[in-house]
């Protein structure tokens, strides 16, 4: 095999790879921009202020899809959140507790679970008990979604922290609970809200987990024990509706639904950069 | 005195929340096997495991359930997703963490990122209004229109060209699968040290060469588990699926035709669900589709660790 | 006069705006041994890559000045790195077997590169090198088996068999025995010698005793100059800058 015939291999596949790249990036970014254009011209005062019109009928917006997005999701963060935490830092700062091993095992499996079966169970655990859909059962089936997400980030920004700083505190005399809490996760606070921030904007954009749970609901609540509506949620049902008016403000919502997912993402990258 | 209580109380108490709170994550999981397969148990009771995983009927006026056509249907659209998304997937890795300049590859990653981001709701959307059309007016017309003029025997296996179907699935499946695959085995092969890289460059070997026996094989174990994980994505992913596929759970499949998956049918059926045994099978579903999740992701923990190399190894 | 294999005139190298090698003019005898020794972060494995242009992998580096290869500029125009590299090899200060490779692999990797496939000249070859890198009696019963098993004396060997495996004219070994044990490191000096007559190396170490030991001239840098250059006894025994003495008696670095 001669010079020649390498190079040109070389060539050949460097033009592979990039036209592998293109194939990748070109329907995606299509994507991205048919949902930007279609969006935009849906995203009007109404669409962010009023409740959506009666079927087949003009006007009418997202409030209520908007409100409950940010009110489950917020539950969802705050039950995921203590969970993932404690589990995060029974991990990383007691390595040597024997719950690590199924800990950590639990959690792996947690997370290669399809979030539709969050829903499952939380219609199953929370749902059919509490005798009727609501908000609170969709906070639960996000909440476990975020959790072994949270964990993993957790430990590992702990596990970067130098061991030293630990042996400092305790030298100092500080029991270990007062060395975690006043020394470690101030330490950590960019990763852990990098962690927190990325299970949010993972969960946020889903609607699977909400069809049996949150379920959805034309009108605006604040109420956790009753239905509630979600963007995501509003997405699917407006898509496979026959209304143009709805099909027309599911684009919106998917659009400001891509942008808040921005925002939450670019936020974490920053509380990374900044610790 | 105060101290000690300060510090061995304060510690006990610490470690007891910490541990509680471990214990909830753990029971949770448990919970969920145990809700799911419980939920299912009607189900399994009435037709028998293996009966009710190989049974193809799905009738609710006959009660008749089988989740045969439904696993099938997941396997099919995940597996062919796989094969449409993985030498993409690969080559932007391999741009991105060999090829390009610093800029362009920080740039590339940048947007991977973000569209692994983009929920799959947004998918389902545009695929039901952008890419269903395509697909039906130049692909599946033009090929349905061929066959019934050259090859009627292949009318059956292509289906009825409606667009909505296997194919407008599997291909939303794989543009999804895109990214996330891709990153990760952006991960594995930045992983190569660059001293492996060097060796092969010292040898007099061509930029390919070195990508092609030393920073593949090396990365290898990263790369085949970031496939099977992307193939757990899709086997699990719902929202896009359900409004593509057509949720048909009859069998035979056809290419173009209506089919359904797991999550699928799960997401379809669940809210309306009449009488406790289809409720009792789609839950059932939802047990197997856990065991499915569990095997496949089982499968890359495995691969991870017995193909690894080096640095690579966890 | 003996023959120049290599030479360098007026090199330059830039890491960005800083120069880690300035203007340094050395030759490179052929089939001899010549060192290049001083405290670390001296420039001298800067300059060492210089001769084999693995600069090129890094878009941040510059060259000036020039590298003859036999007589011709190696960063010529039109003068392809992949051709140099495979004429000038490299053994690099932390060993690098392929670790999907066996062994058998490692050491004709090169080869495979430019599409040997019969058997028996690969065998041949391999074995060759592996007897020359001094490590063939120890392999001969399991070329099959991963290279990674090897112990890190034995690795570095089958880095530096690899390397001769392609014949290169000029073998390049940055601090080859650094991270290596004392008797593995003897292994490796005393298999220097011994390759001495079939190819030409320039050899970067730390450790005076082991250029003194092995080289046949010897070059000091300090700080990104070439100090002083000269036959290695001499330049022990009686060294023409202070500096030098400095260095080598052990007063700082």
């Amino acid at each position: 095999m001669n010079l020649r015939r390498r190079y040109l291999r070389d060539r050949l596949m460097v033009a592979l790879v990039y036209l592998g790249t293109l194939l990748v990036l070109l329907p995606l970014l299509f994507i991205l921009g048919y949902v930007f254009v279609k969006g935009i011209g849906a995203l009007n005062w109404d669409f962010f202020t009023k409740p959506p019109a009666p079927p087949g009928e003009p006007g009418g917006g997202m409030l209520p899809a908007i409100v409950g997005t940010f009110v489950i999701d917020l539950m969802a963060l705050a039950m995921g959140g203590l969970l993932g935490l404690g589990g995060g830092v029974l991990m990383a700062e007691y390595p040597e507790h024997p719950l690590n091993r199924p800990l950590r095992l639990v959690a792996n499996v947690l997370g290669g679970i399809p979030a539709i079966l969050m829903g499952l169970f939380a219609f199953v655990f929370v749902v059919v008990p509490m005798g009727g859909f609501s908000a609170f059962s969709g906070s639960v089936a996000l909440a476990i979604l975020m959790i072994p997400i949270i964990m993993r980030a957790t430990e590992e920004v702990l596990r970067i922290l130098p061991w030293e700083l630990r042996e400092a505190g305790l030298a100092l005399g500080l029991p270990r609970w007062r060395v975690t809490l006043s020394l470690i996760l101030p330490a950590a606070k960019g990763g852990i809200v990098t962690g927190l921030l990325l299970a949010l904007a993972r969960a946020a954009g889903e609607a699977a987990p909400l069809l049996f749970t949150a379920f959805g609901n034309p009108f605006i609540s604040f109420d956790p024990l009753g239905p509630m509506d979600s963007l995501p949620l509003k997405i699917y049902v407006y898509a496979i509706s026959p209304y143009e008016e709805w099909i027309r403000q599911a684009w919106g919502a998917a659009l400001l639904l891509a942008l808040l997912l921005m925002v939450t993402n670019f936020l974490a990258r920053r509380a990374l950069r900044r610790s | 005195m105060r101290d000690k209580i300060y510090g061995q109380l304060g510690d006990r108490v610490f470690t007891a929340g910490l541990v509680l709170l471990g214990l909830a994550v753990m029971l949770i999981a448990g919970l969920m096997a145990w809700e799911l397969g419980a939920g299912g148990w009607e189900a399994f009771r009435s037709f028998g495991f293996w009966g009710f995983v190989r049974g193809s009927a799905w009738n609710a006026v006959a009660e008749q359930f089988g989740a045969w056509p439904f696993l099938l249907g997941t396997l099919i659209t995940s597996a062919a997703a796989l094969a449409l998304a993985f030498l993409p997937a690969l080559a932007a890795a391999i741009a991105v963490a060999e090829y390009a300049p610093r800029w362009l590859a920080e740039a590339v990653a940048y947007l991977i990122d973000l569209l692994a981001a983009l929920p799959s709701v947004v998918y389902g959307l545009w695929g039901i209004f952008v890419l269903v059309p395509l697909v039906r007016d130049h692909l599946e017309q033009p090929l349905f229109l061929w066959s019934a003029e050259h090859a009627p025997a292949l009318m059956g296996v292509l289906g009825p060209p409606t667009g909505i179907g296997m194919l407008s699935a599997v291909l939303v499946l794989a543009l999804m699968i895109v990214p996330y695959a891709s990153s990760l085995a952006r991960d594995a092969i930045r992983l190569v040290p660059r001293a492996q890289r060097e060796a092969m460059y010292a040898l007099g070997a061509t930029r390919w060469e070195v990508v092609r026996r030393v920073v593949l094989p090396y990365a290898r174990g990263g790369i085949f588990a970031g496939v099977i994980l992307a193939l757990a994505r899709a086997i699990g992913e719902t929202m896009a699926v359900t409004m593509l596929i057509g949720n048909s759970g009859q069998l035979p499949y056809s290419v173009f035709g209506p089919a359904a998956t797991m999550a699928s049918v799960i997401a379809n059926e669940f809210a309306e669900a009449e009488g406790g045994l289809q409720l009792s099978s789609l839950l059932a579903v939802g047990f197997l589709l856990m065991l499915l999740s569990l095997a496949v992701n089982l499968v890359a923990d495995f691969i991870l660790r017995r193909m690894s190399v080096g640095e690579g190894r966890k | 006069m003996e023959p120049l294999r290599m030479e360098t005139q007026n090199l330059t190298v830039y890491y960005g705006k800083n120069a880690g090698v300035k203007n340094v003019s050395l030759p490179v005898h052929d089939r001899k041994i010549t060192a290049l020794i001083g405290p670390s972060g001296c420039g001298k494995t800067t300059f060492l890559r210089a001769l084999n242009r693995m600069h090129d992998l890094n878009p941040i580096v510059r060259i000036e000045g020039r590298v003859l290869l036999d007589g011709e500029d190696v960063y010529a125009a039109g003068v392809d790195p992949v051709v140099i590299r495979r004429r000038v090899g490299m053994v690099f200060q932390r060993p690098t077997p392929f670790p999907t490779m066996s062994i058998f692999e490692n050491v004709v990797a090169g080869l495979r590169l430019v599409g040997v496939k019969d058997r028996e000249r690969l065998a041949e070859v391999a074995e060759r090198s592996l007897k020359a890198a001094a490590l063939w009696d120890e392999v001969k019963d399991r070329l099959n088996e991963p290279a990674v098993g090897l112990s890190g004396g034995q690795q570095q060997r089958i880095s530096i068999a690899r390397a001769l495996a392609v014949e290169p004219e000029v073998l390049l070994m940055d601090e080859p025995t650094s991270a290596l044990d004392p008797i593995s490191t003897q292994a490796i000096e005393d298999l220097l010698t011994d390759l001495k007559d079939q190819v030409t190396i320039v050899i970067v170490t730390h450790n005076m005793q082991q250029a003194a030991r092995v080289s046949d001239r010897t070059a000091f840098f300090l700080n990104g100059d070439m100090i002083e250059y000269g036959p290695t006894e001499r330049l022990f025994t009686n060294p023409a800058d202070e500096r030098t003495e400095a260095y080598i008696t052990g007063r700082f670095g």
